[in-house]
């Protein structure tokens, strides 16, 4: 039994990434329509960013949790009035294509400069033992994981359902005409969200450079699997993404154990069942006929 | 605008199509010894990807260096001033790599590829080779398939492969008293031939392989905490890993986490490159042992041409890229023997070849086989506390000589015919 919870905890450590980072594609999604496929990079960016801080200017990895999603996501907001807002009016592939290729530069760029083996990064100082949770003993920094991403996640929810802003932005992710025929300049927020969904990425990317191989590939393998999460959560749903993020990282590891070989491809079998099921996704609404 | 572009376009791929024509269509080596009047040799590897460090780019700078040298060192004597380097990228797919291969040989007059890391796009290379019957000398990949059931008449294997990783890790480490193993390997061709190679060669010694555990290949999610709590319940000594590139470093990473060492399971690695020594930190590592085929800091005859290569490079060499440079010193100096770059008669200036130089010690090309045999060494990882310079992370424990080294021609499934 206590082997059964132990996979399960790893599989929560796991999900902690994907729900992460699909919340920060939902919100996107939802308000802006925009498929983020440079999703993954900023990641990437975060994790990289982290390892330059240490390595060229000894700024240890508490500082770099604070200021690297604090970058990226300033640079978010730069990206999205530059290049995004232009694309919003077309076919959603242009954006989807210009993402695509932002990709392709970010990871190019630091491919030119670090090459593609990954580079060190050591666990942040306090945290490299382990903790003993009753029925058995855990990484603390995996255990830190787990507790700060629930602890983000809320924070987000809280951001969403209790105050103004985050009416708003719910609103306007859900019914976007009809919050704009309210009186509500939904314009001036799209910014900041796009902003914000590209730090949680960045903060998911420090937090995975202790544990995982910091490399200019790091994204693209794990974008593919996020993107897999936030259909069967509910494009655009807030909740459902991080519920499905959770879900999937546990799906995984229980799978790993007991049926290896198919982990991977249960998400996108599971993918396909829940978009027969339910088209709109396990906690989307479905869309009424417009 | 697009009415001009398209007949420039129509004009231009008509030039493109007559200069082709008539260089193929042209005279081909006035003395008829050189083919094409040049020596062509093609670079095919990982350029961009994840071997692209541990080869890649710098193999090519090795492929060259050694062009140089050749023609430093033999000057107005040499077989042909006109010796070419041609790249191309196979992004490890066997398929690009078939196509490559082929365009290389037929298009760019390749007399040989080198190179070719991925065990599939190896044999897909080792296949086109046989059919055009031009010459292939492997150095990166790792299958013995290459000298076994798929070998051929064009086909060397210079460097290393999984028996010689399993012979020298596996043994050494279950002899010096791990008799248990716990193995777990990525679940693809290399994987599976490594996981098939290390249970032979620990039986072999005494000891018992006590469990494995696959992973998915690639893994996606970068996780292997399942693989690493799963091991400690079958009580092994050591924990074999068959991952390579950023896999190991994460596997390593997350072995560290989980405090494996601590809980009586120690660490080997079946493939091992000092990149990756680099990548996951010596103290990561430290204590672990490994195979290796060449080591930069092993002695002063592999320093000197480590030094060179970190001027061109400006990082140290892997055993991958001093093969590179060593085996296209081989195939020039056969042609140079030869006379001629005619691949049967280069095949048979290699065959049963005894050669020296700083990456083949006691190397012999094995005409039965073809596979390359030479020294190899048993390292171990350095903690950080003793590493004295960049890229110092091995301590060479022992010699494997060359004749115990690699598969038995005895035990080959090779048939050259």
């Amino acid at each position: 039994m206590a082997d059964v919870l132990q996979h399960a905890f790893n599989g929560l450590v796991n999900g902690s990434f994907y729900a992460l980072l699909a919340l920060g594609l939902a919100v996107i999604f939802g308000m802006l329509g925009v498929v983020n496929f440079a999703h993954g990079a900023f990641y990437m960016l975060g994790a990289f960013g982290a390892f330059v801080l240490l390595e060229e200017a000894g700024i240890n990895f508490w500082v770099a949790l604070l200021l690297m999603p604090l970058l990226l996501g300033v640079f978010g907001m730069a990206l999205e009035r530059l290049l995004v807002r232009r694309l919003v009016g077309l076919d959603p592939l242009y954006n989807f294509l210009l993402t695509f290729g932002l990709t392709l530069i970010f990871t190019d760029l630091l491919r030119m400069k670090y090459g593609v083996q990954p580079q060190q990064y050591p666990q942040p100082a306090g945290l490299d033992g382990t903790v003993d949770l009753g029925l058995f003993e855990y990484p603390a920094y995996q255990v830190f994981v787990l507790v700060f991403s629930v602890l983000v996640s809320l924070g987000a929810w809280l951001l969403l359902a209790r105050t103004r802003v985050g009416m708003i932005v719910r609103a306007a992710t859900e019914r976007p005409e009809l919050t704009r025929a309210l009186g509500i300049d939904v314009g001036r927020w799209i910014s900041p969200v796009f902003g914000f969904g590209i730090a949680l990425a960045a903060l998911s990317g420090v937090l995975a450079a202790p544990m995982r191989a910091v490399s200019p590939l790091m994204g693209a393998d794990l974008i593919i699997l996020v993107f897999a999460v936030v259909v069967i959560g509910g494009l655009g749903s807030i909740f459902g993404s991080v519920a499905a993020g959770f879900l999937i990282g546990m799906l995984q590891a229980l799978g790993n154990v007991y049926v290896p070989g198919v982990a991977t491809t249960s998400v996108f079998i599971l993918m396909a069942v829940v978009l027969l099921w339910r088209p709109a996704g396990l906690f989307g609404r479905e869309e009424a006929a417009a | 605008m697009r009415r001009h572009i398209v007949p420039a376009i129509s004009v231009m791929t008509a030039v493109t199509l007559l200069a082709a024509c008539g260089g193929a269509g042209g005279p081909s080596g006035g003395g008829g010894k050189i083919s094409d009047d040049k020596i062509v040799l093609g670079v095919l590897n990982d350029q961009t990807g994840i071997y692209a460090d541990l080869s890649g780019p710098n193999a090519v700078e090795a492929v060259k260096m050694a062009v140089e040298d050749f023609k430093a060192k033999h000057g107005d004597d040499a077989v042909s001033k006109n010796i070419e380097v041609v790249v191309a990228d196979h992004q490890n797919k066997p398929e690009i790599a078939n196509t490559k291969a082929q365009e290389m040989y037929d298009r760019q007059k390749a007399d040989i590829i080198l190179d070719v890391p991925t065990s599939s796009a190896a044999l897909a290379v080792a296949g086109q080779a046989a059919a055009k019957k031009k010459l292939h000398i492997n150095i990166t990949a790792a299958t013995t398939e290459l000298t076994g059931a798929k070998c051929n008449k064009y086909t060397f294997h210079y460097a290393y492969d999984t028996y010689m990783l399993a012979n020298g890790t596996g043994t050494t480490v279950t002899q010096a008293g791990a008799k248990s193993w716990y193995l777990v390997y990525p679940d693809y061709a290399f994987g599976q031939d490594m996981e098939k190679s290390f249970t032979n060669a620990v039986e072999e010694a005494g000891g018992k392989v006590v469990g494995k555990k696959s992973s998915e290949f690639p893994n996606t999610s970068g996780d292997f905490s399942s693989q690493l709590l799963q091991a400690p319940a079958a009580k092994p000594d050591v924990l074999g890993t068959m991952h390579a590139g950023g896999e190991l470093v994460n596997l390593v990473k997350q072995y560290n986490q989980f405090q494996l060492k601590q809980k009586g399971v120690g660490l080997s690695v079946g493939l091992m490159f000092i990149t990756d020594i680099h990548s996951a930190g010596p103290d990561a590592l430290a204590g672990t042992k490994f195979t290796d085929a060449w080591y930069w800091n092993f002695d002063e005859q592999n320093r000197q041409w480590a030094d060179k290569f970190k001027e061109k490079t400006g990082s140290r060499p892997s055993f991958a890229h001093a093969g590179n440079y060593s085996a296209t010193m081989t195939y020039l100096e056969a042609v140079q023997a030869a006379g001629t770059d005619a691949s049967d008669d280069v095949v048979k200036n290699l065959e049963g070849k005894e050669v020296n130089d700083f990456f083949l010690r006691n190397g012999k090309i094995r005409a039965e086989d073809h596979r390359v045999v030479h020294d190899v060494y048993l390292a171990e990882v350095k903690p950080k506390s003793q590493v004295t310079e960049d890229y110092d992370y091995e301590k060479i424990v022992t010699t494997i000589p060359a004749d115990k080294a690699f598969k038995p021609v005895a035990e080959s499934t090779c048939s050259m015919s």
